[in-house]
């Protein structure tokens, strides 16, 4: 009890249980099998619930799992059995508003595999290790969408594909109202709006 | 990244995904891309995206193609793109290379460490830590510290974090960082505060001056983010737990604390503060109102997570608190029709547990209704709690039994019907007027019964529980419906339970040797030597007679043999002249009795089911000693010591001693482990030399046979005494026994083996152990019950002591008497304390103590003992005990 507030793993799984994205922190789970059995059990039992407005929990082999579904989307965090079932809740709720913001509202498969690089680089800002890094889903999709041309980066590198992901991501920061909303994107946003103006 | 897939006409009908068709192979051929002179960043990304993907569909990099990957991958440091940069980030932690492979990265790692741009910075600074090892440690480490202290949060909570985890494997350099972390303990953003608080709390875990000063202090100062303060309230309680709380003024350290969080704006600190208290060792009901209250408004939530929280807290309460959550009942029963069936079920099992006897029928009537649609998971949760509710309210075991019954009808699985057939067992069992209902639920039960398991344990029952009814024969007919209708299995069982109606009732005799001798045609060979044996015995040759006790010792007597020692014999046994002799199989069990009573116990159910109740060793060590014939005749024992290790941990042989007080004789029982493979110990004996426990006369001896590699065993040295003395005395002990070597590779021992002899240290009986810790509800009510006919009071000088707790701590363990209502504890710098004790004297007498204790500013300490008793002598006893 003594220990710092953690989550086990965060999955997110299709409307079939298959794999989008799943992230493992605990050691509960040595084998790719075993975290395919826990994904299956977890997925059939929750499949049926209505977790689509508001979260919904459960317990599984002496876990607490916080799942949350948008269209074919399931989203999953597992944590303790000792855990604070709301830390775990919050952590959902980051990573389920983070996707969101970052899929620009089209919660779908197609759309999470087409971007798969930001939703893998969102469960990286979320949680290092098990250790809660940051839970606030207006500063993680800021950190994810922080894509940019570094500072060295001569113009000729830039094709035009990277030039309509810049377009892209622009929109995504817009959209995310970041305006400086921390510091270390804060310094990012600023400089690409000189530059793309 | 569209571009990822050329669309296949073929396959539009199918789910399109931008992975379809994705191959571990071409994906590496792809990976070439990163060695070009012209590096494309859009699509290094996307390729090491598809790498990502694979890895995280579970497949798996063989030592070289990961390699491979990982050298190519650090080409990708030339570009400036960051958005490609953070992929090379993460696929390098999912890679964690060898170490020396990481020198090839560690100084662009360490470039970016130092960049200018902080997303650069705080993830290299995490990937760093991720795969460095401890030389590497100390050559960033002062980057480190610079970073903790950084002024982005982002860098900074990213080198806090990487702490936490590098104070796994390398404690000594993190440990040197603490002056930084404390700095960032202040800091204005709240995350990097919470991981900083978090750091040096795992810094300082093992100092509880630090832990204590560092909660002191947060608890009045501001912490910013909700995480921090559930952290903080976890660090609370930890001190809290581990501070001797001051209970003469019943106010309890940092609860203002814990109270004022319940009014904080986050529900995740209100809640962590609730738990916490709800928590607290020995929490009164004072304490927990406020808690409860704001648990009780969280159950009407509309969020789930919230009413679950609340309920699964609640429901732990329950099993200590059952009064104090009656308040939440009504709150309790509109979960019942929860969508969400956990809570559902956890409200149920709260309220089986917090309700009263009038209100049992109407809850029942919900329940009926709410079992119909859940999972058998949560059915058996529900039946183990209206077990223990019809054990609480035996008058009400009418309504319970009937629930049992009905949902013993309804479909379900094994271990549901199992559940059930188990409760209503013991139900049958505990309380009697319930069990001709109980049975007759059970008979019919079988009659409809497609689990061959539970047949045949029902029908045992059957046949030990049926015959002391009073109409036996009313069950006959249902179990020979089981010869008739059922699988071979089932009718043999059946066949020995009418047999049991049989031997027991002998008005029934007659008509149970015709149904007996229907089943010597029966097609299975087991079912008819059943029924010839059972014929025979009970002298189904038409006379009839009263069945002799013999007989009934042979058929339904339990078997007092372990069944693994039957088996060996029964291996060992060649077959000659000589019949098998039942009586030469040993009755000692060969493993620790113990630790296969707790391998028994019950698996965790998924929900908040009570724990099963600790085994009783008191049972298991009694029962073993009642199966050593030497000692069958001390009598009932009175108490068994904890295991008092009589060698020092990791020597060759480990030997433990319980110490087993009887009226009139001590028995030792040496708990030995040899761990060494090579040796094979037989004839182990403990050499007992009692010269300095003169009241002590050894009058048995219990050798162990053979002493295994890593199989514990025991031997047993019995001693006699005056019944009613107090002898105390030394025992040195010596370790006898032949060892033989043993061949490692086939495990064979030879045949000749040495004569060896092994050193322990002395053991004692002391005066604590003929005193049984035996607490008192209220001490005041017992103390005035036992009247002042056997008071003795007396005054004692201690000498100077250390402090006054660490003398009534050693008056406490001389005494080795149960402290109640906490007076065990010292309230700091106190000058005088008093403290209650209970307990059972051997012949059971009950004895109570009240001591005063007073400490003078030369340390001196002084005691008032007054005792209370059943027996003057025993009074005189303990005040003997003080007084040596």
């Amino acid at each position: 009890m003594e220990s710092c507030p953690s989550v086990k793993n965060i999955l997110l799984l299709d409307s079939e249980g298959n794999r989008v994205a799943v992230k493992y922190y605990s050691d509960d789970w040595q084998t790719n099998s075993s975290k395919e059995a826990f994904e299956k059990s977890v997925f059939t039992k929750t499949q049926k619930t209505n977790a689509r407005a508001e979260a919904e929990i459960a317990m599984f082999e002496n876990n607490i799992v916080v799942y949350k579904f948008a269209q074919d989307l399931h989203f999953f965090v597992t944590g303790g059995d000792d855990e604070n079932e709301l830390i775990v809740a919050t952590v959902l709720q980051g990573f389920f508003d983070a996707v969101g913001l970052l899929l620009r509202g089209n919660m779908d498969k197609k759309e999470a595999l087409e971007n798969l690089d930001l939703i893998l680089l969102c469960l990286d800002e979320i949680v290092d290790g098990g250790i809660i890094l940051e839970t606030d889903a207006n500063v993680i999709a800021g950190k994810v969408a922080a894509h940019s041309i570094d500072s060295g980066a001569p113009l000729s590198e830039q094709t035009i594909s990277q030039a309509l992901a810049t377009a892209r991501e622009h929109l995504t920061r817009s959209l995310l109202n970041l305006e400086l909303a921390s510091p270390a994107s804060g310094f990012q946003v600023g400089f690409c709006s000189q530059r793309e103006h | 990244m569209a571009q990822f897939v050329k669309k296949d006409d073929d396959r539009d009908e199918e789910e399109y995904s931008p992975f379809l068709g994705i191959e571990k192979g071409s994906v590496l051929q792809e990976a070439r891309v990163f060695n070009d002179p012209q590096l494309d960043s859009r699509r290094c990304s996307q390729v090491i995206t598809k790498l990502l993907y694979l890895l995280n569909q579970g497949e798996t990099f063989t030592k070289v193609e990961a390699t491979e990957v990982f050298f190519a991958v650090t080409k990708l440091f030339q570009s400036k793109d960051i958005g490609l940069r953070r992929m090379v980030y993460l696929i390098i932690k999912e890679l964690s290379p060898s170490s020396d492979e990481v020198i090839i990265v560690t100084s662009s790692l360490m470039k970016d460490m130092n960049s200018k741009t902080d997303v650069y910075r705080a993830n290299a600074i995490r990937v760093l830590c991720r795969i460095t090892d401890g030389t590497l440690l100390t050559q960033i480490e002062r980057y480190l510290k610079q970073a903790i202290v950084d002024k982005n949060p982002v860098v900074a909570s990213a080198a806090l974090v990487s702490g936490i985890h590098l104070l796994q494997t390398n404690p000594e350099i993190v440990k040197r960082w603490s002056n930084e972390v404390q700095e960032a303990v202040q800091s204005r953003a709240a995350l990097v505060q919470f991981h900083a608080l978090a750091l040096l709390h795992q810094i300082r875990q093992n100092d509880r001056l630090a832990v204590s000063k560092l909660v002191t202090s947060l608890t009045r100062g501001t912490v910013r983010s909700p995480l921090a303060q559930c952290l903080l309230i976890r660090y609370t309680s930890q001190v809290i737990r581990e501070s001797s709380m001051n209970n003469q003024s019943g106010d309890r350290p940092f609860y203002d604390y814990l109270e004022g969080c319940l009014r904080h704006k986050a529900e995740m600190v209100i809640f962590e503060a609730a738990r916490a208290i709800t928590e607290l060792n020995g929490v009164t009901s004072r304490e927990l109102t406020p808690a409860i209250t704001v648990l009780q408004l969280f159950l009407s939530s509309s969020k789930p997570v919230l009413r679950f929280a609340a309920v699964r807290t609640l429901n732990k309460v329950a099993m200590t608190h059952p009064m104090a959550v009656t308040n939440c009942n009504i709150d309790m029963e509109s979960l019942i029709s929860d969508q969400n069936r956990s809570i559902a079920t956890l409200a149920i099992t709260t309220l089986l547990k917090t309700g009263n006897e009038s209100g049992v029928d109407r809850l029942m009537k919900q329940i009926t209704n709410f079992m119909s649609d859940i999972a058998d998971e949560f059915k058996i949760v529900v039946v183990d709690a209206i077990r223990s509710l019809c054990l609480k309210f035996p008058l009400k075991y009418r309504s319970l039994m009937n629930f049992l019954s009905n949902i013993l009808r309804e479909e379900g699985g094994f271990e549901y019907k199992k559940a059930i057939v188990d409760s209503i067992v013991i139900l049958i069992r505990d309380i009697p007027d319930a069990k001709e209902s109980g049975l007759l639920h059970l008979c019919e039960f079988i009659e409809d019964c497609e689990f061959t398991y539970l047949s045949t344990q029902i029908l045992h029952f059957l046949g030990v529980e049926g015959p002391k009814t009073s109409d036996p024969s009313k069950y006959i007919r249902y179990i020979y419906n089981r010869v008739i209708l059922e699988n071979a299995t089932v009718r043999a069982s059946a066949v020995s339970t009418l047999a049991k109606f049989g031997a027991m009732v002998d008005s029934l005799k007659p008509r149970i040797f015709i149904l007996l001798r229907r089943c010597l045609y029966d097609n299975d060979d087991e079912v008819r030597d059943r029924a010839t044996l059972y014929l025979n015995t009970l002298g189904g040759d038409g006379s009839v007679v009263e069945t002799d006790k013999d007989v009934k010792d042979f058929l339904f007597g339990s078997l007092d043999i372990p069944l693994v020692n039957l088996e060996t014999s029964l291996k060992n046994y060649e077959p000659t002249e000589e019949q098998f002799d039942i009586s030469s199989v040993p009755k000692e069990v060969k493993s620790q009795p113990l630790a296969e009573k707790k391998s028994a116990g019950k698996k965790p159910t998924a929900l908040g089911a009570p724990p099963a109740a600790p085994t009783s060793t008191v049972d298991a060590y009694e029962k073993l000693l009642s199966s050593i014939p030497e000692f069958s005749t001390f009598g009932q024992l009175f108490k068994s010591s904890a295991p008092v290790e009589l060698t020092e941990a990791e020597t060759e042989y480990a030997v433990n001693v319980v110490k087993h007080i009887f009226d009139k004789h001590v028995v030792f029982q040496y708990n030995c482990t040899n761990t060494i493979p090579e040796q094979l110990l037989e004839n182990v004996i403990v050499v007992v030399d009692a010269s300095e426990a003169e009241e002590f006369a050894e009058v048995a001896t219990k050798p162990l046979k053979a002493l295994p590699y890593d199989t514990p065993g025991q031997t047993f040295v019995a001693f006699e005494k005056q019944e009613g003395v107090l002898a105390v005395g030394r025992f040195s002990n010596e370790l006898k026994f032949i060892v033989k070597e043993v061949d490692p590779s086939t495990g064979e021992a030879e045949e000749d083996g040495v004569e060896d002899e092994y050193q322990l240290e002395d053991s004692e009986i002391v005066a604590a152990d003929y005193m049984l810790k035996v607490g008192v509800s209220n001490f005041r009510n017992a103390w005035e019950s036992l009247g002042p006919d056997f008071e003795r009071i007396d005054e004692y000088g201690l000498g100077p002591r250390e402090s006054l707790s660490e003398a009534v701590n050693a008056v406490i363990n001389l005494l080795g008497m149960q402290p109640c209502e906490g007076t065990e504890v010292v309230a700091a710098n106190s000058r005088s304390h008093s403290c209650l004790l209970s307990g059972v004297y051997i012949g059971n007498v009950k004895v109570l103590v009240r001591l005063s204790f007073g400490v003078d500013s030369s340390k001196e300490v002084a005691m008032k003992l007054a005792v209370r008793s059943e027996d003057e002598s025993v009074s005189d006893a303990i005040h003997e005990i003080v007084a040596n």
